[in-house]
């Protein structure tokens, strides 16, 4: 009755404190600019089908594809038992669900198998990410927290599968020794063989047994709030991002309908000059986002496919797609603190370019689209860039010399470059 | 090299009161790079060639504003886009073809917004569906039979607006050796020109993105690298030359593979 009323505590615990934070991260996207993202969904809610729930943008890379999906399918179907275990932990049963019969041996006997796939999944992501060199995990932006984060995951989520399976094994053996209430259910291709590692003691058994099943559940509620914190909040996030996918062709850039009304009025002395006050051009700061630009932030894992093709960071330039979002998200947290701790935005003198994103980095790109093109989950680090790119022109006349000679000759003759307007059919005649 | 045939401009045939079919938009590179010049020359003839009622717009044509938009500066590209927008309008135009994907690009998702409405094509379009048509067919024995060719995608062509089989397309009809570069299609890499790029020195890296592409063409050993945007041409052409590869690689715009097989 006690171990009842503790894990009940904790699981409500567990839920208010993960609704209290996922509250915050909702409030700090909601800090973005209007942007309307509800329009065809039926096109929307394929395109989440296809690339979250499918995965379809991970096939990019088989192998890593395919041991996500391991992890993938393995988190989905895993949550059935967790709900059996939540079940038997609030009401004090023992596999609830065992008045299935064979479809509940069916059901942990393909637990079991999946449970396998993902520790050994993992195990191999930690040896990539660690031991072998691959471009995409040795950015500057991954040195530190980041790589523990990662690690931190994986090392979980091994321990975890480890727990279940542990704690199938001794469920196993109670069963055979017939010791109450480990009644037979279940199907254990996997852990019967760990079985054979177990002590034969009842009373050893129950520990064990009991042990990895309070491991297993305070690790998985653990592990929610730790989302949150981590680049693991893709596992959630994944779904509505893929969601508010930009639909327009990627080459299509918005126009600024505020500068839509002054160039109107440029154009045509009679119309009057637009009266409203324009707040700011492009994006100095995260405000300056839309709410999707932060929704991306925050759906960020960090994965690097952007990075690994972005053409200015192979050829060793400055400008990292996926340190772009990373900056975001982190300035967008400190933005979010700063609020909880004043009631409303403090000024700190603080910016999402120059404090995060340098002018380097933003001019080093060829808005390609390759880095938006990987995004297993959609994300759009080049909207973010062209944001940053417009303030600085618009706001502050900041950008490289023969850029800003570029836009004279486009005023002064109608081409990028120093020729006359009367010139241009010049080649007809030649 | 001089034009056996007149190129119309808008404003002549207005004055006989007629409009064009198809607006050929040559766009700034078109007009005034010299390298350029010769594939808005040769889109010239496969529209003579097919006897298309085409014009261009001439000395009325000005920058679409890409590169301004994507530098920044969208005072520049709307002004820009909006005269752009009147002087179409003006003439009547429905239907434009252009040999840049950045122009193409540019009028195609972006001038809507600001009230230009046209149906847009890339000149790789254009040709796909001359073939189709039988208009365009390879002369025998032309330059290209047995030679290894593979083809560039434009990022602005390709990923901006999918555009991966047109170009193709002429390609597959030369009976040449056909090979893909190892980024291709979506995977593709940019040549480094686009966003502005063009116009601007590199940031600073271990080299330039041509560099890193024309590394890509070297290792397909092909001997004719297909380009479809005049700022590809540029920089994979300025790539081959500082790898010394010139004897080797020759760098053609589809509508130069086009002319040529066809004889025009």
């Amino acid at each position: 009755m006690i171990s009842q009323v503790i894990f009940f505590c904790l699981l409500i615990f567990a839920l208010l404190f993960f609704a209290k934070n996922a509250g915050r991260i909702y409030r700090n996207i909601k800090l973005g600019k209007a942007e309307n993202r509800s329009d065809r969904p039926t096109e929307r809610l394929k395109i989440m089908t296809l690339v979250a729930f499918g995965q379809k943008k991970m096939f990019k890379k088989p192998l890593p594809a395919l041991l996500h999906l391991f992890v993938y399918v393995g988190f989905c179907i895993i949550n059935i038992e967790m709900l059996e275990i939540v079940i038997d932990g609030v009401f004090g049963t023992h596999r609830v669900f065992s008045f299935m019969g064979s479809f509940y041996n069916f059901l942990i006997f393909a637990f079991e198998w999946l449970a396998l796939a993902v520790l050994l999944s993992c195990a191999v992501f930690f040896v990539r990410r660690n031991m072998l060199h691959i471009y995409r995990f040795g950015g500057r932006e991954l040195l530190k927290w980041p790589k523990t984060d990662a690690n931190i995951i994986l090392i979980t989520e091994i321990l975890l599968m480890a727990a279940f399976l542990g704690m199938n094994a001794a469920d196993y053996k109670l069963q055979m020794l017939g010791h109450a209430p480990y009644h037979l259910a279940g199907a254990f291709p996997v852990s019967q063989y760990l079985a054979i590692i177990l002590p034969d003691s009842a009373q050893t058994l129950v520990a064990i047994e009991r042990a990895c099943w309070w491991f297993h559940i305070v690790g998985v509620l653990a592990f929610l709030n730790y989302l949150p914190l981590s680049k693991h909040l893709h596992i959630l996030l994944a779904f509505p991002n893929t969601y508010f996918s930009k639909l327009a062709p990627k080459g299509k850039f918005e126009n600024m309908p505020s500068v839509t009304a002054e160039v109107k009025a440029m154009l045509d002395p009679t119309l009057p000059a637009p009266t409203a006050e324009i707040s700011r051009f492009g994006v100095k700061d995260v405000q300056d986002l839309t709410w999707k630009n932060l929704l991306d932030a925050y759906t960020c894992t960090e994965c690097g496919r952007c990075t690994a093709a972005c053409p200015a960071n192979i050829t060793g330039k400055l400008l990292s797609p996926r340190k772009i979002m990373m900056d975001t998200r982190d300035r967008l947290e400190e933005v979010g603190i700063n609020i909880d701790k004043n009631k409303v935005f403090q000024e700190d003198n603080k910016s999402l370019i120059d404090d995060y994103i340098t002018r380097e980095e933003i001019w080093a790109c060829t808005t390609c689209n390759a880095c938006v093109e990987q995004c297993p989950v959609n994300i759009n680090p080049l909207e973010i860039i062209m944001g940053l790119r417009q303030y600085a022109i618009m706001e502050e006349s900041k950008g490289p010399a023969s850029v800003t000679a570029m836009f004279t000759n486009l005023e002064n003759n109608g081409a990028p470059w120093k020729y006359a307007q009367a010139d241009r059919a010049n080649w007809t005649n030649t | 090299m001089e034009s056996t045939f007149h190129i119309p401009t808008a404003a002549e045939m207005l004055a006989n009161g007629e409009t064009p079919d198809l607006l050929f938009w040559v766009g700034c590179a078109g007009s005034f790079d010299e390298r350029a010049q010769r594939i808005t020359r040769d889109i010239c003839k496969i529209l003579n060639h097919v006897g298309i009622k085409y014009a261009i717009l001439g000395t009325e044509e000005g920058c679409t504003g890409d590169p301004a938009k994507r530098a920044g500066n969208e005072f520049v590209f709307q002004m820009q886009a909006m005269m752009n927008i009147q002087i179409l309008e003006g003439y009547a135009i429905k239907k434009i073809v252009t040999a840049c994907p950045h122009c193409f690009n540019t009028i195609k998702n972006e001038y809507p917004n600001l009230g230009g409405h046209f149906e847009v094509i890339h000149h790789t379009q254009l040709i796909q569906s001359l073939i189709d048509e039988g208009k365009l067919r390879p002369a025998d024995g032309h330059a290209f039979q047995g030679k290894r060719i593979t083809y560039h995608d434009p990022c602005y062509l390709g990923r901006a607006n999918e555009v991966y089989e047109a170009p193709r397309k002429v390609l597959e009809t030369l009976d040449a050796d056909l090979i893909e570069l190892k980024r291709c299609k979506s995977n593709g890499l940019c040549c480094g020109a686009g966003g502005a790029q063009m116009f601007k020195e590199p940031e600073p890296g271990n080299k330039d993105i041509n560099m890193e592409r024309t590394e890509d063409i070297i290792a397909s050993k092909a001997s004719i690298v297909a380009a479809a945007c005049p700022f590809c041409m540029t920089m994979l052409r300025d790539g081959v030359k500082l790898k010394e590869k010139e004897a080797e690689i020759q760098v053609l715009d589809i509508a130069e593979i086009t002319a040529r097989a066809n004889k025009l």
